[in-house]
């Protein structure tokens, strides 16, 4: 209110009447605050254009058009493709030539052969192959299978692959294209929610069909249980010690400065020294989760450290003086009284740290997770820690690297599944501190 | 809860050294991104059709694939080595040095390396080794004196390519096809043009006027890419005048987006390539070391799964992703029978 009173104020009349320095402030005022709205809504725009092209460009990997086929196999064809080296190649056979009669008997206007129905069905052999082995009493009945039609068809009835771009060759024909319109007319291919892509493992190139998500996502959920188990104990024994117990001398700085430094090194940085010491050094495994959850937990500690140590000192003093004043020892101060109220913070900081941890590709590629990887679910517990597999960003990696258009369709669709998975740790997040954070 | 908070962690570090102890049941490959593909269907298939686990494949390029297989014998290192170019000499004494003595080639088949370029681009139609070599030299030889090589337009090259500017986008140097389009396309154009003789005569020795016809010129109308083909496309994708280098089977995935040119008058297609008509094309390996089989259940049985008739023959599924089958599959099939090393007969 100094300038009230000022000299020059009170010479040039009075307050109700807008000078022209005020105006030219007042001026500058409303500048300054377009130009933030402009920042908002700039970052916004940014959001909802990035918001919308994930959706638009992975939405149709949630569904795909199947083919429901009714199909017996007697023993003897059964017996006969077992008896073979490449027996889901013989599984095909026996397929399509059982669909091309069922086909030919209801009389289609498109001339076709079993390898048409080779080209648009595509890969049916591992499916059948499982399904019989598994079900041998199923044999000589007839069993409906719901089969994915070939990556290029599917793609065609998604817009995805257009007719004019197609050309004649031993992927498609022009004629399959009559084919499948006929059979998509009458009702033999149907558009149905995709489940394979989110339970299903990672495929081949030559089967887009048949890739999903799930494995990586267990890959995925064990790394995070690493990370937990070993992270959040440790980071908050350190910053307990740090911040409640160890002298200030300059070693402690030194560790402090550093522990700072390390939240800010690069994650590539965490793959290679995983790769030297967990893998070259201590013979652990490769593209095994356990040693990816190791590498991401010495990524993950320091922001835990940081995160607890600045929730321990937002308790305030007066708290562990009257826990101290009444009679506790240090070590009952802080465990009976501060560590149970920067509890929310604590926690809000790790699972921030494993969003974190969650969406980390870069040390993957260096540990072997980045590849044809994600082929088997775990058969167990160990193995789910043991077993090569590998983990949701880098299945996209993987994926978004693959010539077929029909994976780069899952990419998207594995990041629309890998956000969910992260939105859904941040909102846990955000209730947490909501729910149980003390304002002092 | 400090209890609790130190179980845990004992607990943890327990688990961690008794998995040290755990033996490896599946196949660990790695290696090329080229052969990849096709060692990923036959890794799929191989799971199909065994009861052994599916082989986990990783990708990385050629070399540093051979240098992780060459790292030493034991659980902890790879089975089997991908790649696009034959393993060097100064490889093999690495993998020696390391105890890697005994290793079984196997050659899987050829890939042909096309030039394609935007669908909707100018008609690159028709190239020879010669023009692809004067339009991307670093330097060439002009009336006795070298001489920094620099045309703007493809049509200052060739007048008949179309006068846009010269943009191609290259395998980088860690890739085997780097050495594929040094040797069957620099290489050869280098000499189809009479450049390489020049340049002896300019006082260059062999090897030296080697390295010069494989140098690229640096100015930014030869783009590196150390991605892999997606990379490459998107790179045509944004640049109309583009013109890229990409594998056989990567083309024939996406007809739809890129426009292929002939190499002297020959279309690349499985069949040419067998043929060896189209002539830019070259071996897939895969290296497999003998210390495992039998160590490593599935080893053996995916080599030969692998090189079956009904995998790698021309009908099989590798032929239809985009392979040249090996016209001596059969002897590849012995080679692996008898577990024949490398280098036994010499």
């Amino acid at each position: 209110m100094t300038y009230a009173t000022h000299e020059g104020a009170k010479r040039h009349g009075s307050l109700l009447t807008v000078d022209a320095k005020t105006k030219t402030r007042n001026a500058a005022e409303t500048r300054f605050r377009i130009y933030g709205i402009i920042a908002i809504l700039a970052g916004l725009s940014f959001l909802v254009i990035l918001a919308f092209s994930i959706i638009r460009s992975g939405l149709p990997a949630f569904s795909a058009n199947m083919v429901e086929v009714e199909l017996t196999l007697t023993p003897e064809q059964y017996a006969d493709a077992e008896a073979q080296l490449f027996k889901t190649r013989a599984y095909e056979q026996v397929f399509n030539a059982a669909f091309t009669s069922e086909l030919q008997e209801r009389g289609l206007d498109t001339e076709f052969d079993a390898e048409s129905i080779q080209r648009i069905i595509g890969n049916t052999g591992a499916t059948l192959r499982s399904f019989y082995r598994a079900n041998e009493d199923m044999l000589g009945q007839p069993v409906t299978f719901n089969l994915p039609t070939a990556s290029r068809v599917d793609g065609y009835f998604k817009g995805r692959l257009l007719r004019e771009n197609v050309t004649d060759s031993r992927f498609l024909t022009l004629a399959d294209l009559d084919l499948a319109d006929e059979l998509k007319e009458a009702g033999l291919i149907q558009s149905k929610f995709n489940w394979t892509f989110i339970t299903g493992k990672d495929s081949s190139v030559d089967n887009p069909g048949g890739a999903g998500i799930g494995a990586s996502v267990v890959g995925s959920f064990a790394m995070m249980l690493v990370v937990l188990f070993l992270s959040l104990p440790i980071g908050v024994a350190a910053s307990i010690y740090l911040e409640e117990f160890a002298p200030k001398n300059r070693w402690t700085d030194l560790i402090e400065v550093n522990i700072s430094n390390l939240a800010a090194v690069p994650s590539i940085v965490f793959g290679i020294l995983g790769l030297a010491a967990f893998i070259q050094f201590a013979h652990l495994p490769q593209s095994a989760p356990l040693v990816g959850g190791l590498v991401l937990t010495l990524m993950t500690l320091p922001t835990i450290i940081i995160s607890t140590r600045a929730s321990l000192k937002s308790v305030p003093p007066s708290i562990r003086d009257a826990a101290l004043g009444v009679g506790a020892s240090k070590m009952q101060a802080v465990f009976h009284h501060v560590l149970p109220l920067a509890m929310p913070g604590i926690l809000t900081g790790t699972i921030i740290g494993l969003a974190q941890a969650l969406g980390e590709t870069a040390p993957l590629l260096l540990i072997g997770m980045v590849g044809f990887v994600a082929r088997e679910y775990p058969g167990g517990l160990a193995s789910a820690f043991m077993d090569p597999n590998s983990a949701m960003p880098a299945q996209i990696y993987t994926w978004a690297a693959r010539s077929d258009d029909a994976f780069y369709e899952k990419a998207w669709g594995g990041i629309i599944i890998l956000m969910v998975f992260l939105l859904a740790m941040n909102i846990l997040a955000i209730i947490l501190r909501r729910r149980f954070e003390r304002r002092w | 809860m400090s209890k609790l908070t130190f179980t845990t962690s004992a607990v943890a570090i327990l688990a961690l050294s008794a998995g040290a102890a755990v033996a490896r049941d599946n196949v660990q490959i790695a290696g090329s991104s080229t052969v990849l593909p096709y060692a990923s269907i036959v890794a799929e298939l191989f799971g199909d059709n065994t009861d052994f686990p599916t082989p986990v494949v990783e990708s990385g390029g050629s070399s540093s694939g051979l240098a992780r297989f060459c790292e030493g014998v034991g659980e902890n290192t790879i089975d089997i080595a991908n790649s696009s170019r034959a393993i060097r000499e100064r490889e093999i004494e690495a993998c020696a040095a390391n105890g890697v003595t005994d290793i079984i080639e196997v050659r899987i088949g050829y890939d042909g390396i096309v030039f394609a370029s935007q669908i909707n681009g100018p008609a690159f139609t028709a190239f020879s080794q010669s023009d692809i070599f004067l339009a991307l030299a670093d330097k060439i030889v002009v009336d006795g004196a070298i001489v920094d090589n620099r045309p703007a337009t493809w049509a200052d090259v060739n007048p008949d390519l179309p006068a846009v500017e010269i943009a191609a986008f290259i395998p980088g140097t860690k890739h085997g096809t780097r050495e594929v389009f040094e040797e069957k396309v620099l290489l050869q154009g280098c000499e189809d043009t009479g450049q390489m003789a020049a340049m002896m005569e300019a006082g260059l020795s062999e090897d030296d006027a080697e390295d010069a016809c494989m140098a690229v010129r640096t100015d930014g109308a030869s783009v590196d890419i150390d991605g892999d083909y997606t990379e490459t496309l998107a790179r045509i994708d944004a640049n109309t005048n583009g013109i890229g280098v990409f594998g056989l089977s990567f083309y024939e995935n996406n007809t739809d987006k890129l426009k292929v040119a002939t190499m002297g008058g020959v279309a690349p297609s499985t069949a040419t390539i067998a043929s060896a008509e189209y002539p830019v094309s070259r071996p897939l390996f895969f290296y497999i070391k003998k210390a495992h089989i039998g160590v490593i259940p599935g080893l053996k049985e995916y080599a030969q799964f692998f090189m079956s008739d009904e995998v790698a023959g021309p009908n099989g599924p590798l032929a239809n992703y985009g392979l040249v089958s090996d016209p001596e599959l059969a002897s590849v099939q012995a080679t692996i029978e008898s577990e024949t090393v490398m280098g036994g007969g010499m």
